[in-house]
């Protein structure tokens, strides 16, 4: 399930485009500034800064265990307790405290959003850069290096992104390490497509035709020039990818994929659990659904605004 | 146009074959021999003999290769393990269900996307501008499972209003030729079975059209506020067209062109949202059965699925450049 965020607006926001962009102030560094003024990023970063919290602080937040299942006398098949005293939210489906499942899901919704990420973000910059790279160095090598990965890159890309996760995740079998794989796996192609293009477009940059014209190696010019100066949007796909990875995380789970260990909170099943409690606790479903969107409106929200933040459109 | 299309047809050869080699190597890399793994806990000696006599697994790997693909160009997309049904023709059976159900969902998306998004980019800024946007980054973020269960529970439990699974009731004894039951139920005059099949179709359609429809708005939006700041925008407005002959002719016009790209790219995300959605709804199509053939790890089922998906995909990619041409006319010339 890739969700490809277009830009809202054109580039329009005069917040963005204030004068602080003095000469002389790097691309980076630049964006910092717009980012810290745009409204958008600040609720994104304190909605992720707030999951990064909760995942990390998780056995401080609540006194119990997850998946103890110590309370399931208490559930009948019409009834789920509600709030009390000693569970804040209820218990849910299988008699362990609900606001103790939701925390530690968060946990492993951070842990399978940042692996899976990382992977595809890895493979995806050394596939990228290889083919982006060769193409820039050019000649019959450089050419045929180039076609070969971008060829398997549309092999990868010929199959929905989700889909992609589902089979992978199928052949590996159902332990933990397969859902990340499977969904860092399905996110190289992305990455590989954009850092490629990224790297074409600055490869016919001015400062590229100076070096070339100070007679330096080109392919030092590739490496030390055209690849840190196109990472950025790799950067802003990857802020985007952890929000589809922790959806996908859900997904796979949801289809019976995900982590097979019972006692490990996960927002995905917690869902699936709720399905036939419906009616007697809604509860079982929208917190930890609600969780899901959260914080992937959060990754979206924060990506977007570092989109904004380094287009060097929006820097007159 | 023609040679256009046959050109993109032959690109579309290298990356099947491509594809067709690793699904091949995929059923090959599962753990233990394959014989077993396709068996699963099923596995006798005599069972896993006849698989390995039937499947060709004890001839050459290359052998094997050819076979597979020999028998793939003659449409045998492999056996299902659970119910011994070719593959293709389970496909043949329940890819109706799925199309009724994403086509649905796309049209909902396009006609309610494109219309909100250029109505926000006219009024940037505005409460409803501002109203649109968070509803489409909203629409964005939430799970299409999530959310068809949200819908199941207001709409069918609390307020029952809509069925929530099936196709049609099956107590309506509906004739069925195309296997779009809609149209049968059109075709055939059975306008009860046509209209229980519509009202079937709500909920699911909605849940799974409203991530297309938000990137549909999204891009809508942006796309249209960058040509209303377009010099010949001005130049049509100063030289006094009227107002909407400028917005049709112009705007819309030139605003389509990345709108039609995102519709052709929801594609995906239509087929990996359809096994999400209709696994919730019980709906019986293609991505029903594929969550079943998950859950019974059916490999020869998932393996002609992907390569069935991937076709699929590539095809309708080929529609929507072809689309892009001929509303686009640089691209016809180039």
């Amino acid at each position: 399930m890739t969700i490809p965020l277009p830009p809202s607006g054109a580039g329009t926001d005069p917040l963005l485009t204030t004068a602080d962009d003095a000469p002389g102030v790097s691309l980076w560094r630049a964006a910092w500034r717009r980012l810290r003024r745009n409204p958008t990023a600040i609720v994104g970063a304190v909605i992720v800064a707030a999951f990064i919290l909760v995942a990390l602080l998780a056995p401080l937040l609540t006194p119990y265990e997850p998946g103890s299942a110590r309370w399931s006398g208490q559930v009948t098949p019409t009834s789920v307790p509600g709030p009390s005293p000693e569970h804040l939210l209820g218990l849910d489906r299988f008699g362990s405290d609900l606001f103790t499942q939701l925390v530690y899901g968060a946990r492993q919704s951070l842990v399978y959003g940042v692996v899976a990420t990382a992977i595809g973000l890895t493979a995806g910059t050394a596939l990228g850069t290889l083919a982006g790279g060769a193409a820039s160095v050019g000649g019959r090598i450089g050419g045929w290096v180039d076609n070969a990965v971008m060829r398997l890159v549309d092999i990868m890309l010929s199959v929905p992104s989700l889909l992609l996760a589902v089979s992978i995740a199928a052949v590996l079998g159902q332990n933990p390490y397969a859902v990340m794989i499977a969904i860092g796996v399905a996110q190289v192609p992305i990455f590989a497509r954009l850092l490629r293009g990224s790297m074409l477009s600055q490869g016919r940059s001015d400062y590229v035709l100076a070096a070339e014209a100070l007679g330096l190696r080109k392919r030092r010019i590739v490496m030390g020039h055209v690849l840190p100066n196109s990472l950025g949007p790799t950067v802003v796909q990857a802020t985007l990818n952890l929000a589809v990875a922790i959806i996908e995380v859900a997904a796979l789970s949801f289809l019976g994929l995900g982590q097979p260990d019972p006692a490990v909170a996960e927002w995905g099943r917690m869902l699936v659990a709720a399905q036939d409690r419906f009616e007697a606790a809604p509860q079982l479903a929208l917190l930890p659904g609600g969780a899901i969107a959260i914080t992937a409106l959060g990754f979206t929200l924060f990506g977007e605004a570092l989109r904004e933040a380094l287009d060097p459109r929006s820097r007159r | 146009m023609l040679r256009f299309a046959l050109r993109r047809l032959a690109l579309m050869v290298p990356v099947l074959v491509g594809l067709s080699i690793l699904l091949f190597a995929w059923v090959r890399a599962l753990p233990g021999d394959p014989a077993r793994a396709l068996l699963g806990q099923r596995a006798t000696p005599e069972g896993i003999a006849r698989v390995n006599e039937v499947y060709g697994f004890n001839e050459p790997i290359v052998q094997q290769y050819l076979k597979y693909v020999q028998a793939l160009l003659g449409g045998d997309f492999g056996r299902s393990i659970k119910t011994g049904q070719p593959v293709l023709d389970s496909f043949v059976e329940k890819f109706p269900g799925t199309v009724e159900l994403g086509v649905t969902a796309l049209l909902l998306a396009v006609v309610i996307g494109v219309p909100m998004g250029y109505y926000a980019a006219r009024h940037q800024g505005r409460f409803l501008d501002t109203f649109i946007v968070s509803g489409s980054l909203l629409g964005v973020v939430t799970p299409v499972f999530f959310l068809a269960i949200l819908l199941k529970l207001v709409f069918a439990n609390w307020l029952d209003l809509l069925p929530t699974s099936l196709r049609q009731d099956p107590r309506i004894d509906a004739t069925h030729i195309t296997n779009f039951y809609v149209l049968d139920g059109l075709l055939t005059r059975e306008y009860d079975a046509a209209w229980d099949a519509l009202v079937h179709l709500v909920l699911p359609s909605v849940a799974l059209a409203t991530i297309p429809l938000a990137i549909i708005v999204r891009i809508t939006r942006a796309a249209v506020a960058e040509v209303l700041n377009e010099d010949y925008v001005r130049t049509a407005e100063s030289k006094g067209l009227a107002g909407h002959v400028v917005s049709r002719r112009h705007v819309l016009r030139n605003a389509l062109l990345p709108v039609v790209t995102t519709i052709g790219l929801q594609a995906g995300l239509l087929l990996s949202g359809a096994v999400l959605t209709e696994t919730v709804f019980a709906w019986n199509g293609i991505g029903k059965f594929l969550f079943e053939a998950i859950g019974q790890r059916d490999y020869p089922v998932l393996q002609g699925y992907i390569l069935f998906i991937a076709i699929i995909y590539a095809l309708i990619n080929l529609v929507v450049d072809m689309a892009y041409g001929v509303i686009d006319p640089r691209v016809r010339v180039s």
